[in-house]
Formats: structure tokens, C-alpha cells, sequence
């Protein structure tokens, strides 16, 4: 027999409120392009993205930690599948341990070629040295800043051949 | 053994495919309902409450669906729970379930639901949104990249390749062969996995579960009941569960205490329920596995957290020998498993289903020989809930 289907679309509209801590957060990225993380008082482990309580000792955090621009990279993973509503591949992005951080951020790797999967899985490797890279004009959200392979990296590769 | 034991006495499961343009949501759950009432050889009179297994809403397109499950699941009158732990969700309910009747509270328990993702077909839009808005939705995450994510560091550690990913794809696909529900049943070689579409590396599309269509449910009961009425029955003598942190960042960098490569509180849960059951040592105990892994690269871990290795990492050398194929030392996923059938609802309810089967001794062509104790797993949330079971003849 003849099977009939119809189409839904889900379009709605939120206004997230993002707290004082992520606020706090993201004004000092449009304001001063540096990244911050909090404090735990009991551990010392600077939590980035902030979090306003630390979820091992379920204490509040204490204070505001500068990290960064410098890191590693944590993990990384290169798309090239379109899928809806998300951009465009390819794209690299992955996770970043910043200098003075204790936990990984995520966000985009630019200036990398991916054409070659390979060559840029093995530019993106664990442990590689990256900074973070802010966007001239910031609107005050994570997309303002990217990471970057870091020139001691470039120098490296080069002495590899 | 006490007789107080869970017992499972009724199991029923579509045959999964993309999509069933013949049945409604209801009419899917209807079905896997139905078999496993008749499975059971119970009327519906018997059941005295429902455990409804349904995991984001999204996925089917219906808000609060358990709202029409409620007729599917013949729940008028009756008490009636909804769970919901993302992936983890069919494990979840088999557990809610088991809980109703452990409690002493009622004596028959019905678990159910459906899924229909191939109507979706935007799912990774769906899962971008289980990140939050605050920090990390910006982000193009979505589940195959998290777990791309995983796999990248799980190499680093261990030692996978590209080509070690590629044949847990060959086994399990060897093994869905067999399995007349398995959704993706066509055999592939390594060669096959490896030249298919790269989508999220190392993860390409033969790498990846399809977005599965159908129904499943369990019947469980007490002992008393199993014996008083003189009905066959396999046991959960088992139970866990263990969340870990939300943050996938706070799983890398300085001393994670769950580290990403891994899965942590997978282990943590089938520690629980080994402790449970009596198992102390799994590798030599345990004769079936039923491990979610909707992504190849995810099997390994999900190996090493079971514990049917010696060390994390072991797994893929044990899987590169065969151990794990049926006809090896511990078959792990006989079924095909959540990589050649992912019906996100009831999912991991079919992992549960599959192993007491299993141990029943009612596989099919897909029968492990001789297995009499099996365990099973689901996984839920960003790599973040996870359930597990063990079931015993």
C-alpha cells in the first residue's frame, strides 16, 4: 500500500542567561582578549572553562587564575562530513591544556591544512605547543579566540625536515 | 541462591532497520511489546507496572513521547516511569525495573520503547545540544568527534591504529551477519572500513552505528513469581551504575581522574555489579559480553573497563587474535552490537536482551557456546552515565 509521510520542523528560540561566572569570563575576552580560570581552594586546580564550584571537593571556587595564551594540545579531531546546522567542514578543533591550567579548553585549530588528513593529524599531535589566538574585534563569546600552532613548533618541524 | 532473585522471563525485539514507514512511534513500541508479552506467556493483566524507555525526544520528534507509549505499553492504571540517561537509557530501565521488583513492591515489570532516528536524520544536530550553552555549544561538538576525541588519545596511549578500529567493524559486522534484528548485517574486510567516507578522524563512516528504527521490551519478575508459576527464566544477578563529570576538558590535562582515552566510570560500574554478582576475576568468569560502542575505536575501552583484559590497551592485541570473535575465548558483542544496530531508546536495553538470550541459550545462529554467565553495558550523556548488568542462566 502507498505509505504517507509529513515534514516537522523544530525552529525555537532561546535567550540562555550564562551566570556572573561565564559572564565575568567572556567580558574579559572581548575586554582584554586573555583567558581566565577559577580557582579550587582546596586542591589548587585552576578550572577552565571557570566553573563557580569545583565538582571533585564540591566547594565553591575562590579566585580568578590568568592562563594561557601558551598550551598543549589535549585532543584534537579533524571533521569532513557536513551534518545540519554546523559549519561547513573541514574544520580541526579540539582541546587545549593553557598554561597555568589544570583542566582543557576547548576551540578551533586555524592555520593548519587539512587537505591531507594524515600530514594534519600529525601536525596536531598530542602535546603539540599551540597559543591562543583572539580575533581583532570580539564580541565577548568563544568563538573570539582560535588556537594556533605555536612557532616553536614551526621551528621544529623544519629541523625534522 | 536466595529466592529472591530477578528474574527475566520475556523478551522482545524488532528487526531493526532505517526506517519503518508501516508503524507509528506507538505502533514500534507496540511491537517489541507485544513479542515479549507472548515470549512471556502473560496476559497484560499481569503486568503491574511499566518502566517506559525513551532517551531525548528530539530524536523521535515527539515532546514527552512516553505520553503515547502509555496505550503501546498497555500502562492504563498502572504505575508508569519514565527513564531517560541519553544512551545508557535501555539499561537504565532493565535497572528501574529490576529495582521495582527487588524492592519487594511488585512481582511483574514491564520495560519498553522504541526509537525511529532514520525519520530524524539530523541527529548529530540533536546531540550538538546536549553540550552547554554557556561554554562549550558554540563548539561544532557532537557525539562521533567527542569520541574521535577519545579514540585520538586512546592511540596515543595504546597504540590503536587506524586498522585496528577497522576490525572491530569486520568482527562485529561477521557477527550481525548471523543476527536476523542486527540492522547492518553486510559483511566488510579492513580495506572495505578503511577506504569508506572519513567523517571525524580516525573515525570514517564504517566506524560509525547507523541511525536505527524499532522496538524492544523485557518482562521481568521475582523468583516467587518464576516459581510459583512454573516459568523459565534467566537472572540479573547483577547491577551498577556510575556517572562521571560533565566537562570533557576536565577528562585530559593534569591528572584527570577520568581520563578520556578510557572509560572510567564504565569500570566503576562493573565493579559494582561484579562485586554483586560474585565475580572477582571476569576475564576467566564472564563467557559473553554485550558492550555499547556505537563507535569501533569505543569497544576497546568498554573491553578494558569490563576487565576482560589484564591492562587498558590489551583489548585491541586480545581483538587482533580473535578472542573476542563467537568461537573465541570471550565473545564481545555476538549480536553485531550497538555498531551494526543503534535504536538509541533501547539500545542498550538490547544489550541486555541479547546477553540473556545469550545465557538462555536461545541465540540463534548467533549462539556462544556453553555461555551461562554474560554482562552487558550502556553508556550515556557526553561518554558520561553508564549502566551495566550481569545475567546469569
Amino acid at each position: 500500500m502507498e505509505l504517507l509521510e509529513r515534514q516537522e520542523v523544530w525552529n525555537i528560540t532561546y535567550h540562555h542567561a550564562l551566570g556572573e561566572t561565564a559572564s565575568w569570563f567572556y567580558t574579559r575576552i572581548r575586554d582584554e582578549a586573555a583567558i581566565y580560570g577559577r580557582r579550587c581552594s582546596k586542591t589548587g586546580r585552576v578550572l577552565v572553562p571557570p566553573r563557580s564550584f569545583s565538582d571533585e571537593t564540591l566547594l565553591p571556587t575562590t579566585d580568578w587564575v590568568k592562563v594561557g595564551p601558551g598550551g598543549r594540545i589535549e585532543a584534537f579531531t579533524m571533521v569532513y562530513e557536513k551534518f545540519n546546522n554546523l559549519p561547513d567542514p573541514p574544520y580541526a578543533f579540539g582541546y587545549v591544556l593553557l598554561d597555568g591550567a589544570d583542566t582543557a579548553l576547548g576551540g578551533y585549530f586555524k592555520g593548519i591544512d587539512l587537505t591531507d588528513p594524515q600530514a594534519a593529524a600529525a601536525k596536531l599531535k598530542i602535546g603539540t605547543r599551540v597559543v591562543a589566538t583572539f580575533a581583532p574585534e570580539r564580541k565577548g563569546e568563544m568563538l573570539d579566540f582560535w588556537f594556533e600552532l605555536a612557532a616553536y613548533n614551526c621551528v621544529h618541524e623544519v629541523a625534522e625536515g | 541462591m536466595s529466592g529472591d532473585r530477578v528474574g527475566i522471563i520475556g523478551i522482545g525485539q524488532s528487526e531493526f532497520c532505517s526506517r519503518r514507514d508501516d508503524a507509528s512511534y506507538p505502533e514500534l513500541v507496540r511491537e517489541g511489546v507485544v513479542r515479549a508479552m507472548q515470549d512471556a506467556n502473560l496476559d497484560f493483566d499481569a503486568i503491574e507496572a511499566v518502566v517506559y524507555s525513551l532517551s531525548p525526544d528530539a530524536m523521535i520528534g515527539i515532546g514527552n513521547a512516553e505520553r503515547l507509549g502509555v496505550d503501546a505499553v498497555g500502562g492504563r492504571n498502572k504505575p508508569f516511569l519514565r527513564i531517560n540517561n541519553g544512551g545508557a537509557t535501555g539499561i537504565s530501565a532493565v535497572a528501574a525495573a529490576y529495582y521495582h521488583v527487588a524492592s519487594g513492591m511488585f512481582d511483574v515489570v514491564l520495560t519498553a520503547g522504541a526509537d525511529k532516528i532514520g525519520e530524524c536524520g539530523d541527529s548529530q544536530t540533536i546531540l550538538n545540544k546536549i553540550w552547554d550553552p554557556s561554554y562549550e555549544r558554540p563548539l561544532p561538538l557532537g557525539t562521533i568527534n567527542m569520541l574521535a576525541m577519545s579514540a585520538v588519545r586512546y592511540m596515543q596511549r595504546y597504540g590503536m591504529t587506524e586498522e585496528d578500529m577497522a576490525r572491530v567493524t569486520v568482527k562485529n559486522r561477521r557477527h550481525a551477519s548471523l543476527n536476523p534484528k542486527a540492522h547492518l548485517r553486510r559483511i566488510v574486510s579492513i580495506e572495505d572500513v578503511l577506504a569508506s567516507r572519513l567523517i571525524s578522524w580516525p573515525i570514517k563512516l564504517m566506524d560509525c552505528c547507523p541511525q536505527s528504527s524499532g522496538g524492544a521490551a523485557m518482562v521481568l519478575a521475582s523468583e516467587k513469581f518464576i516459581r510459583g508459576n512454573h516459568l523459565d527464566a534467566v537472572w540479573i544477578t547483577g547491577v551498577g551504575h556510575s556517572a562521571e563529570t560533565y566537562w570533557m576538558g576536565d577528562r585530559m590535562g593534569n591528572n584527570p581522574t577520568a581520563e578520556h582515552a578510557d572509560a572510567y566510570a564504565l569500570g566503576r560500574s562493573f565493579e559494582k555489579s561484579y562485586r554483586m554478582a560474585g565475580v572477582t576475576d571476569p576475564a576467566r568468569q564472564v563467557h559473553v559480553a554485550e558492550l555499547y560502542a556505537p563507535f569501533s575505536n569505543t569497544e576497546f575501552h568498554s573491553i578494558d573497563a569490563a576487565r576482560l583484559v589484564s591492562r587498558p590497551g590489551e583489548s585491541v592485541a586480545r581483538l587482533r587474535d580473535g578472542e573476542f570473535d563467537i568461537g573465541g575465548k570471550i565473545p564481545v558483542n555476538p549480536s553485531g552490537g550497538t555498531l551494526c544496530t543503534n535504536a538509541i531508546a533501547v539500545t542498550a536495553m538490547a544489550r541486555v536482551a541479547e546477553v540473556a538470550l545469550q545465557v538462555w541459550g536461545r541465540a540463534g545462529e548467533h549462539q556462544v557456546e556453553g555461555a551461562r554467565l554474560g554482562i552487558a553495558s550502556g553508556n550515556g550523556g557526553d561518554h558520561q552515565i553508564f549502566g551495566t548488568m550481569v545475567i546469569e542462566a
